[in-house]
C-alpha cells in the first residue's frame, strides 16, 4: 500500500527517552513532532529525527528489513524492532520510545550487549561433531525430520527483544537468558552433534535454565518465531532426567552418547 | 561488561502486574488455589484416620456455604489453572514430528485440554456411580 501522498502529510509526536552521558544524571524524554506517510516504519521516524530536528539522537540500525537484530527498542512499552514497527499504527501519538528494558544505556537508544555476546561466547556456538569424518567419507547426513527438532532456534537474529521481555533476566542479569538458550539448544538439538554434555553442564546450573519461570512473553515478542521459551522449557525437563539418570548411567558419560566408536 | 558511564534504569517490581504478564500472573496466583483444594483433602484423609466422629466434622464442614463459596471460588482458579497450564505446555516439550510434519503448539494444548475435560467427566461418573 504505497502511499502517494509525500512526507508532511500527517505528523505524529514522538517522545524518545534520551541519555547522554556527559550531560545528564539520568534518561530523560524528549519529544519532537515527526512527518510522516503510511509507509514509514518507526526507524524511519527516527532517521527523520537525526536528519532534519536533532542531530544528536543515537539508535542502532543496519539492514531496514528485520535481519540485521540491530534496531530492537521499547515500542510503547513493548519490545520490538523499530524497523518493522509502522508510525501509522500509533498516529498521533505521543508515541513513547526508549532503549530495550533490563540493559544498561551507553547513550540514548543504544544499550550495552557486551553481557549477552559473553554468554552467547560461552555457549560453544559450533557443531562438534559425534564421530569425526573424514573429507573422503563424505557428509554428516540429517533426515527432516531431524531439522524440525532445532530448525526454528537457527532463525535467531540476536536483537536481544527477548531479553527486554524476560522479567527473571531483569531481577538476574547473570541468567543464560532466551536468546542464548535457544542457540544452545540450536545444536543441542541437532542430530549431528555430539557436545551436548559440555552444554548441559551450564543449563543445569541456577543461571541456567532453572532460572525461568516459563512467562512465555519472549516467544512472543520474538519477530522471527524462534520460541527461546520453548528452548529453555525442554532444557529444564532434559536438565531434570539428568539429574535422576545420573544414578543410573554409568559415572561421567553425561547426557551426551559415549565414545564407543571413537577411533 | 558496562561501559564507564553506562546507566542502568531499575527493574520494575510490579511488572507481574501489567496486562502483558496476566497470563502468566493468573497461572501462578491461581496455583495457591489448587494447593488449598489439596490442603483440604489432605484435611479430609486426616480426619479420616482419626476416627468416625472426625470425618462427620469433616463431611459437615463441606457441607457449609463457606465451603461451598470456597470450592466455587477454588473450581473457577482451576479452571483458569488448567487453561493458561496447558497453554504453556507445549513449550516444555521437544517438537513433536509425526510423519514430516511439526505438530503445532495449539494441537498440544487443544489435546492436553480434551484430555483434562474427559477426566473430570470420567470421575464425575465414578463419583456418581459409588454413591452410597
Amino acid at each position: 500500500m504505497p502511499s502517494e501522498a509525500g512526507v508532511g502529510s500527517r505528523e505524529i509526536v514522538i517522545e524518545v527517552l534520551r541519555y547522554r552521558s556527559d550531560t545528564d544524571s539520568r534518561p530523560v524524554p524528549q519529544r519532537y513532532r515527526v512527518p510522516f506517510t503510511n509507509d514509514m516504519s518507526v526507524l524511519q521516524g527516527l532517521q527523520y529525527i537525526k536528519d532534519h530536528l536533532d542531530g544528536t539522537l543515537s539508535f542502532r540500525w543496519s539492514c531496514r528489513m528485520a535481519i540485521c537484530g540491530s534496531c530492537g527498542m521499547m515500542i510503547d512499552a513493548e519490545p520490538k524492532l523499530a524497523c518493522m514497527t509502522f508510525l501509522r499504527d500509533y498516529h498521533p501519538g505521543p508515541l513513547r520510545i526508549e532503549p530495550l528494558t533490563h540493559f544498561p544505556i551507553e547513550r540514548d537508544l543504544v544499550v550495552t550487549v557486551g553481557g549477552f555476546v559473553k554468554k552467547i561466547e560461552n555457549i560453544y556456538p559450533y557443531l562438534i561433531p559425534k564421530t569425526p569424518r573424514r573429507l573422503d567419507e563424505g557428509e554428516y547426513l540429517q533426515t527432516p525430520t531431524q531439522l524440525a527438532q532445532y530448525e526454528s532456534f537457527s532463525d535467531c537474529i540476536n536483537c536481544m527483544l527477548c531479553y527486554a521481555a524476560c522479567p527473571q533476566f531483569g531481577e538476574n542479569p547473570d541468567f543464560i537468558g532466551p536468546g542464548a538458550m535457544a542457540l544452545l539448544q540450536r545444536y543441542n538439538g541437532d542430530s549431528r552433534d555430539g557436545a551436548q554434555a559440555k552444554r548441559m553442564e551450564l543449563v543445569h546450573t541456577e543461571n541456567g535454565a532453572w532460572s525461568c519461570t516459563a512467562v512465555g512473553y519472549c516467544s512472543e515478542v520474538c519477530p522471527k518465531q524462534v520460541d527461546p521459551a520453548n528452548a529453555v522449557n525442554q532444557n529444564k525437563t532434559r536438565s531434570a532426567l539428568d539429574f535422576f539418570l545420573r544414578f543410573l548411567r554409568p559415572a561421567h558419560s553425561g547426557g551426551a552418547a559415549s565414545n564407543g566408536d571413537a577411533r | 561488561m558496562n561501559g564507564p558511564r553506562s546507566y542502568l534504569r531499575r527493574t520494575d517490581t510490579l511488572w507481574w502486574a501489567r496486562r502483558t504478564y496476566l497470563a502468566y500472573t493468573l497461572r501462578e496466583a491461581t496455583g495457591i488455589a489448587v494447593a488449598g483444594y489439596a490442603f483440604i483433602l489432605l484435611a479430609g484423609l486426616i480426619s479420616l484416620a482419626n476416627g468416625e466422629r472426625a470425618y462427620d466434622v469433616w463431611l459437615n464442614f463441606l457441607k457449609s456455604p463457606w465451603s461451598l463459596a470456597l470450592h466455587l471460588l477454588f473450581l473457577i482458579a482451576m479452571v483458569v489453572h488448567v487453561w493458561t497450564w496447558f497453554k504453556i505446555m507445549p513449550k516444555t516439550m521437544p517438537r513433536l514430528v509425526i510423519g514430516r510434519r511439526i505438530v503445532t503448539q495449539n494441537e498440544i494444548t487443544a489435546a492436553g485440554i480434551v484430555v483434562a475435560v474427559a477426566a473430570f467427566i470420567v470421575i464425575l461418573l465414578v463419583a456418581e456411580c459409588v454413591q452410597p
